[in-house]
């Protein structure tokens, strides 16, 4: 956290200063580490077993929080007969198919319940096994878009005790996480475990909260969501989740990254987290709201969302007669991730590439592999302010040295467009703590410089022109959109505000909303991202509140807005006990006052202000109303934190050890080696290198430096950055150093099955080789940031890496894999191709190719 | 009030010894602005360089590559590569890294009440056999306890870390930055009147004045002015006297992220170290000392001081600095005659210096 | 100026005649040094903005004089950042107002080797045709089971995770009303 964010870490800093315990879990010896009470040294990609093996602690040790998990979570909650857990199936869970390498999770089910998950893999219900579970559910009326279904309340054992209930199930999983076990897999001591183990539980109750912070460390895995799993097991566990000083907080890497998924430019999102519709299950828009929306919580509106969200893009063409233009809509089939695309457009699938203020010649995994992509292409569009190795690979990539490409024969077509940055145009970044915060345009991008507003914006308008008076029924949502945004300026620009009330949203009267809860599904109102709804409220951008933090509580409410409406942390209603009083007064949050009949506290309840504690809903209640007054996570069908996970993920509903898919070693835990759900791309420019191999022996990890950013185009360009880290290096440590041969600042060349790069060398006690087993394991660091543009070169780390993905967002495993490391420089030309093609022989890879 | 020839007579001894107003020593009358200074707490320092970046950006200081022919290279001095102070970096940020013998190292900058780790090997003998039903024996996988370092290649004779020792190890950052010296030498052998001491009593070069003559450089006991070749000038840290005017902090002390470089009055931040100090003592970090905080030392104390981890050496900081002109009252007093020859000197020096 | 001002003004003189006999503080501060101030002082407006590096979202004021920014450092009212900034956000003066930044369209014609000129509405134009050529050509009515697909794969678009909300939720609108699914981001990444 010092490393990449370091401002943030200034309040890590001030709790350390007032008495909390700082404790760093993390492969390498960090700027974190230097500062933190402990750095528990750690072998990268062995965290389910860390984290399982401090699951095993709390639940062997009866140390969870228990009534915060009897009140709060699905603990209680009775599995159905048929789930068999990776204990009863050599390390996989029931419903894998061996040959389809996929789940069918319908095994998983609590018993006599369906509850269609809050978030992820909504869509692995078919619908003949939805119709197998209906016979358990009740007939319920109910407004638009209710589907026959009760509101998912399973079979319960308060006392904890009965073997299927879900504790007892987790007792059972976590069983062989034992502290030995930990260390072994880990290689951390047990005494180091056990540290660790007795500071959070120590620090957990009712006086006490610990919190969890991590970054891609965590998601850059083939079992990263799993990950966040395991410390939300945890830490629900603890009793640290909703209330003040816990969490488990994500630290985002980007201005707005948190935006660009809430106003998703992702392939399987709607704005607000709505699923995008699927061919082969949503025809109409009942059959998609039957599929995706839970019946009972507050998901139960997402007709409205949805509705509104059509609304919003289709204005008049959407009428409850056309199923509000649903149909407009492009329909998935499959996963097409970035990964995929790039794999198509090697494959000359797709033609055409937008790239937008991204690097992805440098900053993705497999470099060669995006490299190819870019030069299968008729045409590409990079946007950026600097020239980037995406927009010149086709002039000095990598592979216009090797031969493997000759700019001549690369048909590519490119425009570069110059783009505006951050002080020339007005608009919203949404930060890590899901807070907007609008940004004034202080002067004019210069030249031919546009904001991307600008260039979407009248692309669009272009486009529309062109197809103007077209009958083809397929260019009618690019008619019928609405798409006439006021402009001001010499340049035309867009009116910034103008789009952020359209993602706010609009009443029947043209009134801003105020809140989602006045969204409908009959179409009188809109708004482009239900969660943002309240960020325009009264017609006053929100967004743009600066109310100085000095003159604020802790809370600092009116500093920009924070969604969903402006409640800072989410779920607080877990700050209080089940009858609404404080946990302590020490951590008091949110709290219901029982004079006023309301709920109040520091923060915006995130509950309905109204709603009683002693509330219960009466038979056949729908929506929030079938949520009891203690039914704290609202997005939830059963308001509960799920500690097992019935629904919502592609490779299990709890957590398990799986080693990285390149690992040194074996997995010491459960027979399969590795996640067996997990994505690949078989290519001859994508192979892995086999695990457990002599040829490539060593683990490397890629990382930030905190001078630098990402891919290098906001920071190896300018000079005050670049001198601060003005190499691509590599971390080696002095045993490692020793048994290669490598010298302190000499050069070392990396291999894998992809490519070799070369990088100085740092010989640094930081990094420690780890005892996994009977095997020493060594662990290379690299940051990432180096190509072959601006002010400070280098090879670019994710040329070594290949892309293996996680089963439920289809993100890349870059965060571990293995390598070898050599002395000196790497081969030049042709050379290089047939010194990486030496090493996939001796370690039986298939040949490597560019297609 | 003293005139150029008592001075010269030795009667002010504001070349070297206590010196509680060197501001007012300096020629600013009584109501000058209080002293100011820095107090760099490095305990709390992350090593982000933010205050490099920001001083750079601020005062429009090249970056150090713009005099040096090997430009953007590793110094290998761990994530340290801006190297040292000098004409073309006012703040730098220094990263010492060791490892010691458990135990016997602060764990981290500043511990808390975690318990200790107990040394040597772990555990081996696993206490809970996994359960039934798995199908790998953890048991069987581990090593035999005693037989320590097995297979891999791996080597632990030459001091590094093993995976069986549990060594700490240290990773200190500090940033840092011209003393402003109570006794400034660079001030002092400054011939043109380049150096002077502003109102706030930092040490300040005038850039239109400054001539490049270098007599400043040997004369500082920390190495930290130098002469930048792109423009013959000498150059450091202002202290951003343009900002104080505007009653602006130092832009290096405002960027700075865990406020490990705190700017102040120069009485209060020498009161808030104390009160750091006492507080880590009271936590157990013996090392901790406060670095150029004594007024008594060889340069009346310095207005920018350190809180240390460590021996000053460790650091690359000189542990008695002295400044240079200590000796110089005394050596006019034996030269009289050669004095007044000194004066006109330093009337030509103006001279030329003005043009 | 009067000969007795200009001889108040030499610094010898002062050095003299006043309270600084060695010349080390008022006595030779030189008019130059004397007129110094901040350069933010004479800002025409000090713009309200967040640093556009990581998450943390910290608070940026932006100093404009004449149409350029002369300074970015952080703005002390912000809860996130109190002010402070880490060494890339105190370089966004640098980023800003880079020397090696590209202003104006850079064209590579299919295997060519070299960049040309191009007008910006010109190239904007040629995109809008590509788009609506690759659309076409990658459109997909339905699956090979005959279910409604209304999509196109004929090309798609990465995003960095710098673009504003109002920005990629125009692309995303742009894209699903184009029928075209391949919208991706770092956020992916």
């Amino acid at each position: 956290m010092a490393e990449a964010h370091p401002v943030g870490f200034q309040w890590v800093m001030e709790a350390k200063a007032r008495g909390a315990t700082v404790i760093h879990v993390d492969p390498r010896f960090t700027r974190t580490s230097a500062v933190a009470d402990l750095h528990v040294p750690f072998r990268a990609g062995a965290d389910i077993a860390f984290l399982g093996g401090l699951i095993h602690h709390v639940l062997e040790n009866e140390l969870d929080f228990r009534e915060y998990v009897t009140t709060f979570t699905n603990a209680a909650s009775l599995v159905g007969e048929d789930f068999l857990d990776t204990e009863d199936l050599a390390g996989v869970f029931s419903g894998y198919n061996h040959e389809t390498g996929r789940y069918d999770p319908i095994s998983w089910q609590m018993d006599g319940a369906y509850a269609a998950p809050a978030a992820g893999q909504r869509d692995h219900w078919e619908s003949e096994l939805r119709e197998e579970r209906a016979r358990f559910t009740s007939d319920t009326a109910g407004g638009a878009g209710d589907q026959a279904y009760a509101p998912a309340d399973p079979e319960r054992d308060d006392t904890l005790q009965h073997p299927r209930c879900v504790y007892q199930v987790l007792k059972r999983h976590y069983a062989r996480y034992t502290p030995e076990a930990v260390s072994q897999v880990c290689g951390m001591s047990v005494e180091q475990f056990l540290t660790v183990a007795d500071a959070i539980t120590k620090n957990s109750g009712r006086e006490r909260t610990t919190a969890w912070v991590y970054s891609v460390g965590w998601t850059h895995h083939s079992v990263g969501v799993q990950y966040i799993r395991a410390a939300a097991i945890l830490q629900t566990l603890l009793g640290n989740m909703g209330r003040p000083g816990g969490g488990i907080l994500a630290l985002r890497g980007h201005a707005s990254i948190q935006g660009s998924t809430d106003v998703p430019t992702l392939y399987d999102l709607l704005p607000g987290y709505i699923p995008m519709p699927n061919a082969h299950l949503h025809s109409d828009l009942q059959s998609f709201l039957d599929a995706d929306a839970a019946k009972t919580g507050f998901w139960g509106h997402m007709d409205a969302y949805l509705i509104s969200l059509l609304k919003a893009w289709w204005g008049d063409a959407a009428t409850a007669d056309n199923d509000f233009a649903f149909d407009y809509l492009p329909r998935l089939t499959g996963n097409h991730g970035t990964y995929g695309i790039v794999r198509d457009q090697i494959d000359r699938k797709t033609f055409g590439y937008f790239v937008v203020g991204e690097n992805p010649a440098i900053g993705h995994a497999n470099g060669k592999m995006q490299r190819l992509g870019l030069a299968n292409l008729e045409w590409l569009v990079v946007r950026d302010m600097q020239m980037i190795e995406t927009a010149t690979f086709w002039r000095d990539g990598p592979e216009i040295e090797t031969g493997e490409l000759r700019t001549e024969d690369i048909g590519t077509e490119v425009f570069y467009l110059p783009c505006a940055n951050h002080t020339e145009k007005s608009g919203t970044f949404t930060n890590t703590q899901r807070l907007l915060q609008w940004r004034r345009e202080a002067v004019h991008p210069p030249g031919d410089a546009r904001s991307e507003l600008h260039f979407y914006y009248h692309l669009g308008r272009k486009i529309r022109e062109k197809l103007a008076g077209s009958t083809d029924e397929r260019d009618r949502p690019l008619l019928d959109l609405t798409w006439d945004y006021p402009t001001f300026g010499v340049h035309s620009e867009p009116d910034p505000e103008s789009v952020l009330a359209e993602i706010n949203g609009f009443d029947a009267d043209g009134n801003h909303l105020s809140s989602y809860t006045q969204m409908k599904a009959d179409g009188s109102t809109s708004g482009g991202c239900w969660i943002y709804t309240g960020v325009y409220r009264d017609g006053v951008n929100q967004a743009d509140r600066r109310k100085p933090g000095s003159e604020q509580d802790w809370v600092a409410s009116e500093w920009g807005w924070a969604w969903p409406a402006n409640r800072r942390t989410l779920y607080n209603r877990a700050s209080a006990d089940a009858d609404g009083r404080p946990w302590s007064e020490r951590k008091a949050y949110v709290w219901w006052d029982e004079e006023a009949g309301r709920w109040t506290g520091h923060d915006i309840p995130d509950f309905e202000a109204g709603k009683p504690p002693s509330y219960r809903p009466p038979e056949g209640a729908t929506h929030e109303d079938a949520l009891s007054g203690t039914d704290a996570f609202i997005m939830q069908a059963d308001g509960k934190a799920w500690l097992y996970a019935p629904t919502g993920l592609a490779d299990g509903p709890m957590p398990t050890h799986y080693e990285p898919v390149e690992s040194p070693v074996a997995n010491m835990l459960h027979a399969e080696q590795d996640n067996p759900a997990r994505e690949d791309i078989v290519r001859a420019w994508n192979r892995l290198n086999p695990s457990m191999s002599d040829t490539y022996p060593y683990v490397f990890l890629t990382y930030r430096l905190t001078e630098h950013h990402t891919a290098g185009g906001m920071s190896r360009f300018l000079p005050y950055l670049a001198e601060l880290q003005p190499e691509f290096f590599c971390e080696v440590s002095p045993a490692l150093a020793q048994e290669r041969n490598l010298e302190h600042l000499g050069w070392a060349t990396l291999i894998s099955a992809r490519t070799a790069i070369e990088a100085r060398v740092v010989v640094t006690e930081r990094m420690k080789p780890l005892r996994i087993g009977d095997n020493v394991v060594h662990q290379i660091g690299l940051p990432y940031h180096w190509g072959s543009n601006g002010l400070s070169r280098g090879d670019p780390a994710n040329d070594l890496l290949g892309v293996v993905m996680d089963p439920n967002v289809h993100i890349q495993e870059s965060k571990v894999a293995t390598c070898d490391i050599q002395p000196g420089r790497r081969p030049r030309g042709p050379a290089l191709l047939e010194f990486v093609e030496s090493y996939r022989r001796k370690a039986g890879v298939e040949p490597g190719g560019i297609t | 009030m003293t005139n150029v020839f008592e001075a010269f007579s030795g009667e002010t001894p504001s070349l070297s010894g206590l010196l509680p107003d060197p501001t007012t020593d300096a020629g600013w009358s009584g109501d000058h602005p209080k002293r100011v200074g820095f107090f760099t707490d490095t305990s709390v320092c992350i090593g982000c360089k933010a205050c490099e970046v920001a001083c750079k950006e601020w005062n429009l200081v090249p970056d150090d590559g713009t005099d040096a022919s090997d430009l953007y290279r590793l110094t290998g001095m761990s994530y340290d590569n801006t190297g040292d102070l000098g004409a073309s970096t006012w703040r730098h940020v220094a990263f010492i890294e060791d490892v010691r013998p458990h135990g016997t190292a602060t764990t981290g900058h500043m511990p808390s009440g975690l318990p200790a780790i107990t040394g040597g090997a772990p555990t081996r003998d696993a206490a809970t056999p996994p359960p039934g039903g798995g199908t790998v024996d953890l048991l069987a996988l581990l090593p035999d306890g005693a037989s320590g370092a097995t297979g891999g290649g791996i080597v632990g004779a030459h001091g590094q870390q093993t995976p069986d020792d549990e060594r700490d190890v240290r990773w200190l950052m500090a940033s840092d930055v011209c003393k402003h010296c109570t006794h400034a030498g660079c001030l002092d052998n400054c011939p043109t009147g380049a150096l002077f001491r502003t109102e706030f009593g930092t040490v300040v070069v005038q850039d239109d004045i400054c001539n490049g003559c270098g007599y400043c450089v040997p004369s500082c006991p920390y190495g930290v002015i130098d002469v930048r070749e792109s423009d013959g000038g000498a150059h450091k840290c202002t202290l951003c006297y343009d900002r104080l005017g505007e009653g602006l902090e130092p832009a290096c002390a405002k960027a700075c992220p865990t406020n490990s470089i705190q700017f102040g009055d120069l009485d209060e931040l020498q009161a808030a170290a104390d009160a750091r100090l006492a507080e880590l003592h009271g936590r157990g970090v013996e090392e901790a000392r406060l670095y150029g905080r004594d007024p008594d030392d060889g340069v009346g104390g310095d207005g920018a001081f350190f809180l240390l981890l460590d021996e000053p050496e460790v650091y690359g900081l000189p542990p008695d600095p002295i400044v240079t002109t200590r000796d110089l009252p005394e050596m006019w007093r034996n030269a009289a005659l050669t004095a007044v020859g000194l004066g006109a000197a330093v009337v030509a020096a103006f001279w030329r210096g003005r043009k | 100026m009067g000969a007795r001002t200009w001889l108040g003004e030499w610094p010898m003189f002062r050095q003299a005649t006043g309270p600084d006999p060695l010349g080390r503080g008022a006595a030779v501060q030189s008019p130059r040094t004397k007129a110094l101030e901040a350069r933010t002082r004479d800002a025409d407006e000090v713009v309200k903005s967040v640093c556009p590096y990581c998450a943390v979202g910290c608070g940026q004021n932006i100093y404009v004089r004449d149409g350029r920014i002369t300074q970015v450092e952080g703005d002390p009212d912000s809860p996130v950042s109190r002010g402070r900034l880490c060494p890339k956000g105190s370089a966004s003066t640098s980023l800003v107002t880079s020397p090696t930044r590209v202003t104006t369209v850079r064209y590579r014609r299919p295997y060519g080797t070299e960049w040309e000129d191009l007008d910006l509405d010109t190239a904007v134009d040629m995109i809008a045709d590509r788009v609506i050529d690759a659309r076409r050509r990658g459109w997909q009515d339905t699956d090979d089971e005959g279910r409604v697909l209304r999509r196109t794969l004929g090309f798609s678009s990465l995003g960095g995770a710098t673009l504003d909300n109002e920005e990629n939720y125009l692309i995303k609108k742009l894209f699903m009303a184009l029928g075209a699914i391949q919208v991706e981001n770092q956020a992916r990444i």
